[in-house]
């Protein structure tokens, strides 16, 4: 069973990090990469992180994309380029491209690492809990950092979108 | 059950997708969304390994990636408005103020 669902929601997720990629107009790429996400996560809820699914749910589906919509429907688009996607224009990047996914292909796919089918045994007790634990206590330092980085990003983000004055 | 090995294939596919539309399309919109898919196979990889190997710093990376994602667009999309505002473009080709 966790298989077919595998499978499902890995389709669907490639079928439209692809319509990202391909479509031409911006707005049909955010709402692929909505749906996108909401695989992912998805995904995320058959590894077991539940927690992590909906972060994912909020943070990305919630707030990311929705700027990413503002900010679409705020500039411009029709006036902007609606080019027609050509995958061989850029031949060179196109053969690194096909180069990079065989070796990582050949890499997973030869290693013998990757086998493993059942995953450890959590140890018992509340999962919540052993990650705010973990998050808190041994990852302290970088969850400061992580705060002080996002107050420079808002605060950046403020000086940057604010018409000159002057 | 579903073997490690497809988890990391599914985050390979993502990865090259998301490669593809950095470097490939000309649409700054859609380079910062590709940007979004590289990170979230990232997390995919990251998770995986977390929950085969009974480990629980895959899923705190994986909150700090989303953290650092979360600050990442916001000052990129601050940018870009700027950007527009400045040039009216929103080819990557035609951004060349930082070339020396």
């Amino acid at each position: 069973m966790g298989q077919g669902f595998f499978l499902l929601f890995a389709a669907v997720s490639v079928i439209t990090a692809l319509m990202v990629v391909l479509a031409r107009n911006p707005i049909h790429s955010a709402l692929a990469l909505m749906a996108c996400f909401l695989q992912i996560s998805a995904i995320f809820v058959l590894l077991g992180a539940p927690l992590l699914a909906v972060i994912q749910i909020f943070v990305y589906v919630g707030a990311i994309m929705v700027l990413f919509l503002f900010v679409i429907m705020m500039i411009d688009v029709r006036e902007a380029v609606l080019q027609r996607f050509v995958p061989g224009g850029n031949l060179p990047a196109l053969v690194l491209l096909g180069l990079l996914g065989i070796e990582m292909l050949a890499l997973v796919l030869w290693s013998d690492r990757f086998s493993v089918t059942e995953p450890v045994a959590a140890s018992g007790g509340d999962e919540i809990r052993q990650l705010g634990t973990t998050l808190f206590a041994d990852y302290l330092l970088p969850f400061e950092v992580a705060s002080v980085i996002l107050l420079a990003a808002l605060v950046g983000a403020i000086v940057l979108a604010r018409r000159e004055s002057g | 059950m579903v073997p490690l090995s497809w988890y990391i294939l599914l985050g390979v596919v993502l990865f090259v997708i998301g490669a593809a539309g950095v470097l490939l399309r000309r649409n700054i919109l859609v380079v910062l969304m590709s940007l979004e898919l590289l990170l979230n196979s990232v997390n995919i990889n990251f998770i995986a390994f977390g929950h085969y190997h009974g480990d629980l710093r895959g899923r705190i990376f994986a909150i700090f990636v989303i953290a650092i994602t979360a600050a990442e667009v916001a000052v990129a999309l601050g940018i870009l408005v700027a950007l527009v505002r400045n040039k009216s473009t929103l080819k990557v080709d035609d951004v060349t103020m930082m070339k020396g």
